[in-house]
This record gives structure tokens, C-alpha cells and sequence, in this order.
């Protein structure tokens, strides 16, 4: 009988350079990530095949009661609204109903998506610029919240609270500087210029529409608390002001969404763990302003939250297998991987973490990441540091369930499947992966371009 | 392949190249590697050799190989390319 063999890594030789290390040392993403909530990454992708999509429930329910404990223990009445937009997958939308959220909604589609998923129509806001006539129909029928964006949705809004002889719960979009660039001044009315109590006041003089609330969203992967605060102290001032002119209470303040999650945007200094605020950073800036704001305890109003990127990424990974190996003109290593932009649409804007999910030594080689596609905009990473990786090993994408499994392309290769590892460690497939049929059962061939010879 | 006569190699797999300064860090299968290649061995020697020694076959060991010496060469590691015998 021969002696065992020694475990094989590919030879890799490094130069080493002095004097590049910035003060937080280098980078330890190549920690293996072999197992996902005890189911090891391996059998998932054997079991599902690669790549894949997976959720940790158990990251996602405990994410979003970190950030409700932020807020609730600051302020007696919060209301948190899923944002569909962000993973409109129905069991990750269940998963926050049954925490108590309720649903925001940007387009007819994601509104029946919430009502499929037993939304109470109540319980759903209606954002965004889109809203065709027969959606603004539904939404006012079911008594829905909607968000006005413009002076022609408004007044189509009055339209049919006069036919329907309804009274729709309508707030109004503001928009305003709260010192950060650029200003989201295309959704909404302006606060600084007047287009806002331009608004108000036409909806309040009308007496067509209920004035229930007021929305504001002031940006995305917002890293400054700050902005909130001033966003929270101006809509609380204009809240104040209608009670003083119209006698009437507003029953809610929206603070939208933005709230940035641990990823590293694409050139940040500072890795996102240590740049992002936390929920209590968020939740001490909006909360302070509102309660400092002047409201009588009565009056306070709910605070809703539609915060969406914070509360999913960090529960969502995508697992992949390595296709190839090979060098670059320039000596450096590229490693083309089974996923590329069009399921990970984060990767253009963050270095996403990505750890390979099999044990390796120390040694490691700085690489590129391409995906599969031939293209060449196919990066997933410029730059990384990876143990050397071949042909079949597995790596696992960190922080990924914000907008992948919404902005994803269905181009070139078909999607993947989405799973769910439950609170108990069980996996449950919420995504089929595509198929050709998937694909093509909405097409349509004219019977003269069946058929052909060549 | 001829490696460069006067590299210096240590156990945990540190290599200096006192002609330019520049050092370079291996594994343990590239540090045994250029130990062969400095001892003079032929592409196919070290094929059998680590074939023998590591759990891997004929065809990922080659792959590897010539992406490893390229990379010697690339670090200017190497005197100069000889034709190999097999």
C-alpha cells in the first residue's frame, strides 16, 4: 500500500512590497466561508447547483429587529414598510411581513405583489412617479396610502375622488437640501422653494383628499445620520405649520429608506463595517429631531420607515464555482467565476467581499474576478487577494440580498435559484432557477419564420 | 529552464534575489519547485515528482507548472530558457 499523498495547492510565488500597508493593515477577506447557517456551502451547490442564491432567515429576522429595537426604544410610535423594490422575492417579503412591517410598493406589479402576498390594501404605500389611472383606481378603492410624486398625479388623484366618490389618503413626496449631494430633487415637491406647501395646499383647500402623511427620501447609501435629522426637523416643521393653518393633524412622518449597508462602495478608504452608521446612529439623528420638532405628546405622529437595503444585503450570499485560471498580459492572475454582472448588478458599485469557502493555506495571490459573460465590462473584482484558487473550488459573495434578485438580467445565461435556509437550519428553494421554457414561453414566432434551410 | 545561481531560499518559503533586492514569498509546492529547478531538473522530473508526492494528476500539475515558471520569469527570476530534454 503507497503513503498517503499530501494535500495539492497551486505553486504561487508573490513579490513582496514594503511601505503599501495603510495603518489598518491589509485585508483578511480570504477567511474560507464553508458553511451558511450549518449547511455547508458544498452541498448546497451539489444539491442546488451553482451559482446560487441563498438567504439566511435568521440573519434577516435578526436585522430587522436590531433596527426596530433602534428605533422603538427612541420613539413611541414606528411603523417599518418592506420595500418591495429592494428583494421582491414573496417568501424574503413574507419574512418581513411577519415581523410586523408593512408594504411599499413602486409600480402596479410590486402593489398586486403585496396584496398577493396578503398585504391588507390599508397597510400599503403607494411611492413612485408611475401610477397609471386604474392603479390610482385600485389603490384608492382598497384605501391604500399614496405617495404623490407630482401636480399631475395630484390632480388625477382629484379626478377620481370625484367620479369614485372617494376620499384617498394621499401624502406628498418632499424633496429638500439636507447638505448632501446630489439632492433627490426629481421625486417630489421641493421644500425650500414652495412647491411643497404649493401642494399641501392645494389638497387641503380642496377638501377631494385626505392629507395623512409626508414622505420624504433624500438618497441612497446615505453614510451620514446627520442628513436624516435635518430631513426629520424640516417635515416636522412642516407638519406643525399645517396644524397651526388647517387645524389638522398629520397623522404620519415617512423617513424613506437610504440607510447604507456594511458593503464598500467602489474607492471608500474605509471598508463599509467601519464606515457605515449603525441603526442607533440612524435611529438617534431622526428620532431626537422629531421629538425636539415641538409636537404635543398627543400629536406626535408615526414615524414609517422604508428602509430596504440595510435590512436585507447582509443576509443574502451568492455561492459560485470557479471556471478557470489564467494570466493577464500584464503577469496578473484573472479567475473567471460561473456568475458575473448579470446576477450580481452590486458588483459596478461595491469591491462586494468575497471569501472562497474551502480551507486553504496562508499563502495567496492578488487576482482579478471575471464572471462568465463575453464581455468585457464582466468584473467582478479589479482587485482582490484570494488563496489560489482552481478549477471547481467554491467562493462565497457576501452582503448581496439588496437589489441582485431585483436588477438582475435574464442575458447570456439563465438566472439562478434563490434559497432560504430557515430559523432551524432546514433549506427551502423560493426560487426556481430558470429555464430555457422560462425564457421563451412568452415569445411569439410568426408561422413564415418557422421554418428555414441552410 | 535555468533559475538564477545565487537566489536565496529559506524553509518557510521566502525567496531573495540579492542582484536586484527583491524578495518574494511561496508555498510550500513553488518553494519545492525551485529547489528542483536550481538542482537542475527537467519539466517532466518535477511532474513525476510532485505526482508522486501531492494528491493531483498529469494535466492540472502542468497547467500550474508552466503558470508558475512564467511567473518566475515574469519576476526575472530566471538566467535564461533553455531547451528542455525530455
Amino acid at each position: 500500500m503507497s503513503a498517503k499523498k499530501l494535500q495539492y495547492e497551486r505553486p504561487v510565488i508573490q513579490k513582496l512590497n514594503v511601505g503599501l500597508m495603510n495603518k489598518f493593515g491589509t485585508r483578511t477577506e480570504y477567511t474560507p466561508l464553508t458553511h451558511i447557517d450549518g449547511n455547508s456551502v458544498r452541498d448546497l451547490l451539489g444539491k442546488f447547483g451553482s451559482p446560487l442564491f441563498v438567504i439566511s432567515e435568521r440573519t434577516l429576522r435578526r436585522t430587522f429587529r436590531d433596527a426596530n429595537r433602534a428605533f422603538k426604544t427612541r420613539y413611541p410610535k414606528v411603523q417599518f414598510a418592506w420595500s418591495y423594490k429592494t428583494n421582491y422575492v414573496n417568501a424574503v417579503c413574507n419574512a418581513f411581513h411577519q415581523e410586523g412591517s408593512w408594504a411599499e410598493v413602486v409600480s402596479g406589479f410590486e402593489y398586486q405583489k403585496a396584496l398577493n402576498n396578503g398585504v391588507p390594501g390599508n397597510k400599503i404605500i403607494f411611492n413612485g412617479p408611475d401610477k397609471t389611472e386604474a392603479e390610482l383606481k385600485l389603490a384608492i378603492a382598497n384605501n391604500s396610502m399614496i405617495h404623490i410624486d407630482h401636480l399631475d398625479e395630484l390632480y388625477l388623484i382629484k379626478e377620481i375622488a370625484v367620479e369614485s366618490n372617494k376620499k384617498p389618503r394621499v401624502a406628498i413626496r418632499v424633496n429638500m437640501d439636507t447638505g448632501v449631494y446630489p439632492m433627490w430633487d426629481r421625486f417630489g415637491f421641493n421644500y425650500e422653494n414652495g412647491q411643497a406647501w404649493d401642494a399641501i395646499n392645494k389638497i387641503l383647500l380642496n377638501d377631494k383628499m385626505e392629507l395623512v402623511g409626508l414622505h420624504s427620501h433624500i438618497g441612497t447609501f446615505m453614510l451620514t445620520p446627520s442628513a436624516y435629522g435635518m430631513a426629520a426637523s424640516k417635515l416636522s416643521h412642516l407638519a406643525l405649520e399645517i396644524k397651526k393653518k388647517y387645524k389638522k393633524n398629520i397623522q404620519y412622518i415617512d423617513m424613506g429608506g437610504g440607510f447604507a449597508s456594511k458593503n464598500t462602495l467602489k474607492g471608500s478608504y474605509l471598508q463599509g463595517i467601519d464606515a457605515s452608521p449603525t441603526f442607533d446612529q440612524f435611529a438617534e439623528s431622526i428620532c431626537t429631531s422629531i421629538l425636539n420638532a415641538g409636537f404635543t405628546e398627543t400629536d406626535l405622529p408615526l414615524l414609517i420607515l422604508e428602509t430596504g437595503r440595510a435590512l436585507i444585503d447582509e443576509a443574502g450570499y451568492l455561492l459560485g464555482s470557479v471556471i478557470s485560471n489564467k494570466r493577464l498580459s500584464d503577469g496578473r492572475r484573472a479567475t473567471i467565476l460561473d456568475f458575473g454582472v448579470n446576477i450580481l448588478f452590486t458588483s459596478f458599485w461595491y469591491d462586494h467581499k468575497i471569501s472562497p469557502a474551502q480551507e486553504f493555506s496562508q499563502y495567496t495571490e492578488d487576482a482579478v474576478l471575471y464572471g462568465p459573460l463575453c464581455m468585457n465590462i464582466d468584473v467582478i473584482r479589479e482587485n482582490i487577494t484570494l488563496p489560489p484558487l482552481k478549477r471547481d473550488d467554491h467562493v462565497v459573495v457576501h452582503s448581496v440580498g439588496a437589489y441582485n434578485m431585483t436588477q438582475w438580467m435574464q442575458f447570456i445565461a439563465l438566472r439562478p435559484a434563490i434559497v432560504m435556509i430557515d430559523m432551524k437550519g432546514d433549506s427551502h428553494i423560493i426560487r426556481k432557477r430558470e429555464t430555457l421554457d422560462s425564457i421563451e414561453k412568452d415569445e411569439v414566432l410568426p408561422k413564415y419564420l418557422k421554418d428555414f434551410k441552410l | 529552464m535555468k533559475l538564477k545561481k545565487n537566489l536565496a531560499l529559506s524553509d518557510s518559503g521566502f525567496v531573495f534575489d540579492p542582484s536586484t533586492g527583491d524578495s518574494f514569498s511561496t508555498n510550500p509546492i513553488g518553494l519545492e519547485i525551485i529547489r528542483m529547478l536550481k538542482e537542475g531538473k527537467t519539466a517532466n522530473d518535477i511532474k513525476s515528482q510532485i505526482i508522486k508526492t501531492y494528491m493531483t494528476d498529469d494535466v492540472s500539475f502542468e497547467k500550474d507548472y508552466y503558470d508558475f515558471v512564467n511567473m518566475l520569469s515574469k519576476h526575472n527570476l530566471v538566467e535564461g530558457v533553455e531547451k528542455e530534454k525530455n
